[in-house]
């Protein structure tokens, strides 16, 4: 069995030798490691990031400061262990430059060391934001293009404050995002709170118990926080339950371009709030998301915006330093400056490595040919940092 | 008082569906003594080929009709291919090979209807609600589940304890050898109880479509839960998976309906609202221990 | 030493010799042929080796099927989390206290679980494995289910666990002990009353010994060991999480006992390596056959189960010949 396992490894081990000759270094490639779920109920997730990813590839030319690049997925399978084991193959044994993907916070945590501490090599999130990364667990070798955990929610809780909202109904899977989203649209959202459920995560299928609840409190409005396929499920049982004509639904990351082709024209006029909407009229987002169409059909999630400007980050680093990229100060310092064109328009880094960004409203409603997609109808917040910035030991 | 009644009807729905689930599993364990953990896949199996048949025939009802015959072939197809060759097994060899079949279609799916779900909308003539008490509307389709769920139940409790499938049924789960012993065509009955296990199953799966939705992995979440419920009840015994899905269904609601309140008379009301749906998701398994600790073979199974 | 010596003459015992020895060398291997991962991937195997080792002398000598075998991960891997969080990274006080509390923790639910027989057992013993599980999603001071991370065991002036290769050649004498102690056991006075018990449990009562407490104290002793490779585990990722103990985990680590061969010393070795090597490499082997076919891995992955359960009975063990399969189980 052992002897099987040596056969391979030695041959690869010949070939990295005979690559890493010297001369060859500057046109060896880039290699980015990308680390999402490829398999399981959630694999459409990581099928719209790969697509993404794979588009930022093409508009790049296949190459970074002049080096070509190559992108390595990996599939998590929504598991913390197999996310850790899979980055660790990424970094120790493909030497990547780069890793980034992570949907989920859990397999984000699990890979953190051996990623950043262990290999020293930069992790960029294209999407999980879990509060310890923003404050304690800050680190020099993280960055991320998306957002902390909480600020979506608060950016909706603005938006229902200043709408005028009296009381809300608050619904989340009771896992730690779920119990970070509750926790942000409170931060912002000063009536009062009609209920609070955290319902099972991942199993539960139901929701007519929750539902019955929502019935008697009657409040203002309802707002949840139930990602993917659980987003269907809600808005589909919402709906037969007779409540969504009487009282509006307020959501975050429960309607996005991968649930939408499901919840059909259940999620015609449920607002919500992202960083990124499809329609945002910057240059780069034009482009992003008409190739996108033309290729898959579809539009882009903001998971894939995000696996998208996670590319051009890099990129830009690379571009910076003419695609060397062995001293890793100076790569992180690249970095640092977010100098490129990000599809939700350009944005900062904060001391913690996360973008100072804007939040925007957007609508479910029909384009010209009646595909179902999402519409900014209004600005949240303008350049929001995240809560935890300030637990943040960096500078 | 509606809010309670509300309630109880969801529990009672909860419970209906878990049975279908919980029916053929028990009957295939009673029975050939087969631990069958693609009992899952089938009920996945069931909401893909429902999706299909139903975009095929645009209609519910008729796709709905179709995929049982569809589903009985599949469960005859997996009873020749695999699971015979295991009756004969001990129950770790049925464990190791039906968690393949696990992986096997879970993949399949993936192959053929791709990674994104899929959703089945609820049929035009349900989707409204039915005022059951003044003030209280319940969905109609839950409804239509419910009436489908009893009847259902009511057609296997015929089924077991007046014909002679039921009859030689009821001799398999109490006596195996005394079957064969009887001259009758184990082979035939073991495929016939095979292939109504996976209908049931692909019953409760088209069924959940309208109300969950479509994905892959569907049926493992709620293998174990069935699992859960035929142990509480005993296995082998019909009465016993239904008394048992209908306790599992109530105490799943309570637990998410009412125990948050209760909590917060000692508790801040946050604390409760996110310790309680812990205690709620254990709630189950404490009730399965407690039942096994008192009746170790079950609520209604054979002692030895 | 003498036995070893005679093993050696034959094919399994040289193959099993040469196993121990490649696993003995591995970090100098990994570090020529500059392959760190294979070290890591070397890592996991031999820490799932004990926990499989530990639940073969239950499941395989003892016929009681524990499908809630993961949840000693869990004790073992919190018990070295929750004293780290709060300050106590001694691993002289850390190990002994996750030790202790598996095997009181696999005290209370064989006491509870041992008078149910079978499918029952299975079931109870999810249950048990399930509750610590939810308990441990639910610690929001420990991470909840986003899991913790933590540093690693401090053995100062003994041992680095940062060091992979230390912490790797650790992780093989605790291997070595486990099947030491493993083989001890199986042949003492105790494993042969347990060995028969599991072959005709009234014929051993008859005989007047108490097959319950011999059952319950193999019970304990295996979430001892259970509770050791948790605390590997967790000193390995830096990190903790419930998902360590899911269910899924739990028949993760049966697939292994049953693919490497039950009642077997080294069945358990044989059945992590096989696993692993699987999953790390059926993926790229497929992928050779086509672009991304890798991806679809498990739906080779999933036959391939069916066939060992239907045809390889007795597993990888038994693909070696019979006589040591007998001798020792």
């Amino acid at each position: 069995m052992k002897i099987k396992l040596f056969g391979p490894a030695t041959i690869a081990a010949a070939t990295a030798l005979a690559i890493a000759v010297p001369p060859a270094m500057a046109q060896s490639p880039i290699k980015v490691g990308f680390v999402t779920t490829l398999s399981g109920s959630q694999a459409a997730i990581g099928e719209d990031m790969r697509r993404s990813a794979d588009l930022a590839r093409e508009h790049l030319g296949g190459k970074m400061g002049g080096r070509p690049f190559e992108i390595i997925y990996e599939d998590d399978s929504f598991k913390p262990d197999v996310g850790k084991q899979k980055s660790e193959k990424l970094v120790q044994q493909d030497k990547v430059d780069f890793v980034t993907g992570y949907i989920w916070s859990h397999v984000l945590l699990a890979s953190l060391k051996p990623v950043t501490d262990e290999a020293d090599t930069i992790l960029v999130s294209a999407n999980a934001g879990p509060s310890k990364i923003a404050g304690e667990l800050c680190n020099k070798n993280f960055f991320s293009t998306s957002w902390q955990n909480d600020q979506t929610p608060m950016a909706m809780g603005e938006y229902l404050q200043k709408k005028g909202v009296k009381s809300l109904y608050l619904m989340a899977p009771n896992y730690a995002a779920g119990k970070d989203m509750m926790a942000g649209v409170k931060r912002t959202f000063k009536g009062q709170i009609a209920g609070e459920d955290y319902t099972k995560w991942p199993d539960q299928l139901d929701f007519s118990a929750e539902l019955a609840k929502i019935r008697a409190a009657k409040p203002d409005g309802v707002f949840i926080f139930y990602p993917g396929a659980h987003g269907v499920q809600f808005l589909t049982q919402y709906s037969q339950s007779g409540l969504k004509g009487q009282i509006p639904l307020y959501q975050v990351f429960s309607v996005d371009a991968i649930t939408l082709p499901q919840q059909k024209d259940l999620a015609l006029g449920i607002l919500g709030a992202q960083e990124w909407v499809n329609d945002l009229p910057n240059d780069q987002n034009k482009r992003f998301v008409a190739d996108f169409k033309k290729k898959h059909g579809t539009y882009p999630s903001f998971y894939g915006a995000q696996s998208y400007d996670a590319i051009m980050l890099m990129a830009s680093a690379a571009e910076a330093l003419k695609g060397d990229l062995s001293n890793k100060d100076k790569v992180r310092a690249e970095m640092k400056k977010a100098n490129f064109k990000s599809v939700r328009g350009d944005f900062k880094f904060g001391n913690n490595n996360f973008p100072i960004e804007n939040f925007y409203i957007q609508d479910t409603v029909k384009d010209a040919s009646g595909m179902l997609t999402l519409k900014t109808v209004a600005t949240a917040m303008t350049a929001a940092v995240d809560p935890f910035a300030s637990q943040c030991p960096m500078k | 008082m509606e809010y309670l009644l509300l309630q109880i009807l969801n529990g009672v729905q909860l419970g209906l569906l878990m049975f279908l689930l919980a029916a053929g599993l028990t009957l295939t364990f009673g029975i050939m003594d087969l631990v069958n953990l693609a009992h899952g896949s089938l009920y996945m199996m069931g909401a893909y080929i429902a999706w299909t048949l139903i975009a095929w025939t645009d209609s519910f009802v008729l796709g709905a009709l179709l995929t049982l015959p569809a589903t009985f072939v599949l469960g005859i197809v997996v009873e020749r291919v695999v699971a015979r060759r295991l009756y004969a097994r001990d129950h770790l060899d049925q464990v190791l090979a039906t968690f393949g079949l696990i992986l096997f279609f879970n993949e399949l799916v993936r192959v053929i209807w791709g990674p994104a779900g899929k959703s089945i909308a609820v049929p035009r003539f349900l989707a409204h609600t039915i005022e059951i008490m003044p003030g209280a509307p319940y969905p109609a389709y839950r409804f239509a589940i419910i009436v489908v769920g009893a009847a259902v139940a009511l057609l296997l409790a015929w089924l077991v304890a007046r014909t002679r499938v039921g009859m030689l049924i009821r001799a398999g789960a109490s006596n195996r050898r005394m079957i064969a012993a009887l001259g009758i065509n184990i082979e035939l009955l073991f495929s016939l109880v095979f292939g109504l296990g996976a209908v049931f199953a692909a019953l409760a799966g088209l069924m959940a479509a309208p109300v969950t939705s479509v994905k892959i992995g569907m049926g493992d979440d709620i293998l174990i839960l069935a699992f859960v419920i035929i142990v509480i009840g005993g296995i082998g015994s019909i009465k016993g998976a239904f008394v048992a899905a209908m306790l599992v269904g109530q105490i799943d609601i309570i637990g998410r309906a009412f125990l948050p309140d209760m909590l917060k008379t000692f508790l801040s009301p946050s604390a409760a609202a996110s310790a309680a749906p812990s205690i709620s998701q254990v709630l189950v398994y404490v009730l399965m221990a407690g039942v096994l600790i008192w009746r170790p073979t079950g609520l209604f199974g054979q002692r030895n | 030493m003498a036995t070893l010596l005679a093993s050696l003459r034959s094919p399994r015992g040289l193959l099993t010799v040469l196993v121990l020895v490649l696993l003995a060398v591995l970090p100098l291997l990994t570090q020529a042929f500059d392959q760190r991962y294979l070290l890591s991937i070397g890592t996991r195997i031999v820490i799932w080796a004990i926990a499989a080792v530990s639940l073969n002398m239950i499941l395989g000598y003892g016929g009681l099927v524990s499908f809630g075998h993961a949840v000693f991960f869990g004790v073992g891997g919190y018990a070295v989390g929750i004293l780290s969080a709060n300050g106590l990274h001694s691993g002289w006080l850390q190990w002994p206290v996750g030790i202790l509390a598996a095997a009181t923790w696999a005290a209370l639910v064989g006491t509870l679980s041992l008078r149910t027989r079978g499918v029952y057992f299975i079931m109870i013993t999810l249950a048990f494995a399930q509750l610590v599980y939810y308990i441990g999603a639910g610690l929001e001071a420990y991470g909840a289910d986003d899991g913790l991370n933590i540093s690693r065991s401090r053995f100062p002036g003994v041992i680095d666990l940062r060091d992979k290769a230390s912490f790797y050649w650790l992780c093989f004498v605790l291997l070595c002990g486990t099947l030491w102690f493993c083989q001890r056991f199986a042949n003492s006075r105790f494993g042969f009353v347990l060995r028969g018990a599991k072959s005709n449990d009234l014929r051993m009562t008859a005989l007047g010994f108490p097959v319950f407490r011999y059952r319950l104290a193999a019970f304990t002793i295996s979430g001892a060991f259970g509770g050791l490779a948790g605390i590997l585990l967790a000193n390995e990722g830096a990190y903790i999480s419930p998902a360590m103990m899911s269910w899924i985990k739990s028949g993760d680590l049966i697939i292994i006992v049953v693919l490497g061969g039950m009642g077997t010393l080294f069945g358990p070795l044989y059945g992590a390596i096989a696993f692993f090597a699987l999953e790390e490499f059926l993926p790229p082997l497929l992928d050779l056959g086509g672009k991304d076919w890798g991806e679809y891995w498990q739906i080779v992955f999933g036959p391939m189960l069916i066939l060992i359960a239907l045809y390889a009975r007795g597993g990888i063990d038994s693909l070696l010949g019979r006589t040591e399969g007998r001798r020792n189980g």
